[in-house]
């Protein structure tokens, strides 16, 4: 990876990206029929996004936040709640994200000083927290009912009320949001990140402020996944507090480790494995549940670099470019 | 009101108590923090109903439980899960057992029931009278048990040579290792120990609550809490911090609010990290 990050542009980066946006654009030539795939295909796109932002929590710095299903709760109430007193969309949305990165700051505060298991403590304590809120206040939240009605946004004149249009809108975030990370992980705060998460009193010998950095990384996450929640509402057009249960973020943590925890394809296989396999097999969803799970304890201890990983041999053996090198 | 209240604080704490006892001595041998602890008391509780129904005698099922338990979630934890994975970081450890806690929980939920299940009452229903306050036979059999099972751990670590011994690889691995001791074999013996006091507590909270596929994750949550809060290295922090749970939980829902007795808690535990960092009793750790 190190290697490959000095040499900016090679043919190689250039087709995946050109594949990347590729098959973002097919999507609704192919789907468009279909009110359904397209739901789908958009559904995948928010997650990826929610995931990235929990890649560059855990996967870049090392830290376990268990609140992401809460930041995508926020994101997603806040752009519910002013969609329907007539704020903009896009005005909204920005505004959920900002907040889900201060309640990241405020959390992480206390939390990221101790130990670090205390940040996943303290997060799965705040989802659990948001989530009695948002199924208590019933005049603000409407309870368990939700709130329906959500309306479709527009970007400037053009209306985004179809299924196709608003996936392109979608996939425009994916892309930015890809873009962003991207753009994150080779600065110097992707580099602080990295180190903090291979060795941090190392990372603090060379001079890394462990606590800012890894504040940064776990509130920067908290904005991902609030913006995902933002672009759910809208999709959904509804909002309850069953999409944002506490176990989610575990479920979260689960696509997460079988795309690739740390490699920046990890979410994006993650997501499209585990949401697709459900829907091409059928099934109770807690039997998958119970299959992704046990996947996971079995990639933690012999395959910790899970889908990602497995492409990389596969593509190593296939077009024998490197000599296999296993990572730790 | 106030008696049966400090009472059922009491009682509730007692059970905390015994979980996060679990979660500091996990934390001292092997350096593991159990996210899955709450689904092993809800794997323990559904063992023990299972019994219960099938129509074995109450002793049986609890020998027969507390045996399942402390093989399934002890040893076959410890080796398959724990073992391979103890040299690597410390999140890696964590992950796995948010994954086995998820497993866990799901696993309940798809082959057994996803309903919830009354467990009938283990120490009968009329309370007991003392002068003219009634006191819930389950609320002080709870914390007897509890307390029986507290002192009897504590004189375990204290007077017996395998306690002795967890307390040196607890103090300092690398020294317990020179001296000769077996640390894979003391961290076996840890986890089969969390898992008896886990099913302990299983079988004390089930007729409380109800028996359904998450019924622990509160209680491991709460649990977690008052480790945290009392001090994650320290036995005595882990008792501590039950009983204060249990107490601020009881009363913050009396007085205050049903609802969000979870955010009392959770306030309660940001500030002691706050101002000590280490939890009430806790000391410091490199």
């Amino acid at each position: 990876m190190e290697r490959r990050s000095k040499r900016k542009w090679s043919w190689g980066r250039l087709l995946r990206w050109a594949a990347f946006l590729g098959v973002i654009l097919l999507v609704p030539v192919i789907f468009s029929g279909n009110q359904y795939h397209m739901y789908v295909t958009t559904l995948i796109c928010i997650y990826i996004i929610v995931i990235m932002g929990l890649n560059l929590t855990l996967g870049y710095t090392g830290q376990i936040s268990l609140g992401h299903a809460a930041f995508m709760g926020i994101g997603a109430y806040t752009v519910a709640l002013m969609t329907l007193h007539g704020y903009s969309f896009w005005l909204a949305l920005p505004l959920g994200a900002a907040i889900a990165f201060i309640a990241g700051l405020l959390l992480g505060l206390p939390s990221l000083r101790v130990k670090h298991h205390y940040l996943a403590l303290v997060t799965l304590g705040f989802g659990t927290v948001v989530y009695l809120v948002m199924t208590n206040e019933h005049e603000f939240t409407g309870g368990f009912s939700g709130l329906p009605g959500i309306p479709r946004p527009n970007f400037f004149n053009l209306s985004l009320r179809s299924g196709t249009a608003f996936y392109l809108l979608v996939a425009g975030f994916l892309i930015l949001a890809t873009v962003v990370l991207l753009w994150i992980l080779n600065s110097r705060w992707g580099r602080a990140f990295k180190a903090i998460r291979e060795n941090e009193m190392r990372a603090e010998m060379v001079g890394v402020n462990l606590l800012a950095y890894k504040l940064l990384a776990f509130a920067i996450g908290a904005a991902y996944a609030a913006i995902g929640g933002g672009l759910l509402a809208p999709l959904m057009r509804f909002v309850d507090p069953t999409s944002f249960p506490v176990h989610e973020s575990f479920w979260f943590l689960i696509m997460l480790i079988i795309g690739g925890s740390g490699r920046f394809e990890g979410p994006f296989l993650g997501v499209i494995v585990v949401m697709l396999l459900p829907e091409l097999l059928r099934g109770t969803q807690q039997l998958f549940f119970v299959i992704f799970a046990s996947i996971t304890l079995v990639l933690v201890i012999f395959w910790p670099s899970g889908l990602a990983g497995l492409i990389d041999v596969f593509f190593r053996r296939v077009l024998k470019r490197n000599t296999p090198q296993l990572t730790k | 009101m106030l008696i049966q209240l400090v009472l059922s604080s009491i009682a509730i704490g007692a059970i905390y108590a015994l979980v996060a006892m679990g979660f500091t001595l996990l934390w001292q041998a092997s350096r593991t923090v159990n996210f899955a602890q709450g689904d092993f008391i809800t794997v323990s509780a559904v063992l023990m109903f299972i019994l219960v129904c099938a129509g074995v005698p109450f002793a049986w099922a609890l020998l027969t439980t507390v045996a399942i338990s402390g093989v399934l979630l002890g040893y076959v934890v410890k080796t398959g899960i724990i073992q391979p994975l103890i040299r690597r970081s410390q999140t890696t450890l964590i992950v796995a057992t948010i994954a086995l806690s998820f497993l866990a929980s799901n696993a309940v939920a798809t082959f057994w029931t996803a309903q919830c299940k009354a467990f009938p009452p283990v120490f009968g229903m009329t309370p007991y009278r003392v002068g003219s306050v009634a006191l819930s036979r389950q609320h002080v059999w709870t914390i007897v048990i509890a307390i029986a099972l507290i002192l009897a751990v504590n004189l375990f670590i204290q007077r017996t040579k395998p306690g002795k011994a967890m307390q040196a690889v607890a103090q300092n691995r690398e020294a317990a290792k020179v001296l000769g001791i077996n640390i894979s074999r003391v961290t076996t013996m840890v986890f089969i120990m969390n898992a008896v006091l886990v099913a302990f507590a299983a079988i004390l909270i089930a007729p409380v609550y109800m028996v359904r596929f998450d019924m622990g994750a509160q209680l491991g949550l709460k649990a977690f809490y008052s480790a945290a809060i009392g001090g994650f290295n320290q036995i005595r922090g882990a008792l501590l911090g039950g009983f204060l749970v249990g107490i601020i939980e009881t009363f913050t829902s009396a007085y205050l609010s049903t609802e969000y007795r979870e955010m009392f808690v959770l306030i309660i535990l940001i500030a002691v990290i706050l101002i000590r960092k280490e939890g009430l009793l806790g000391t410091e750790e490199r």
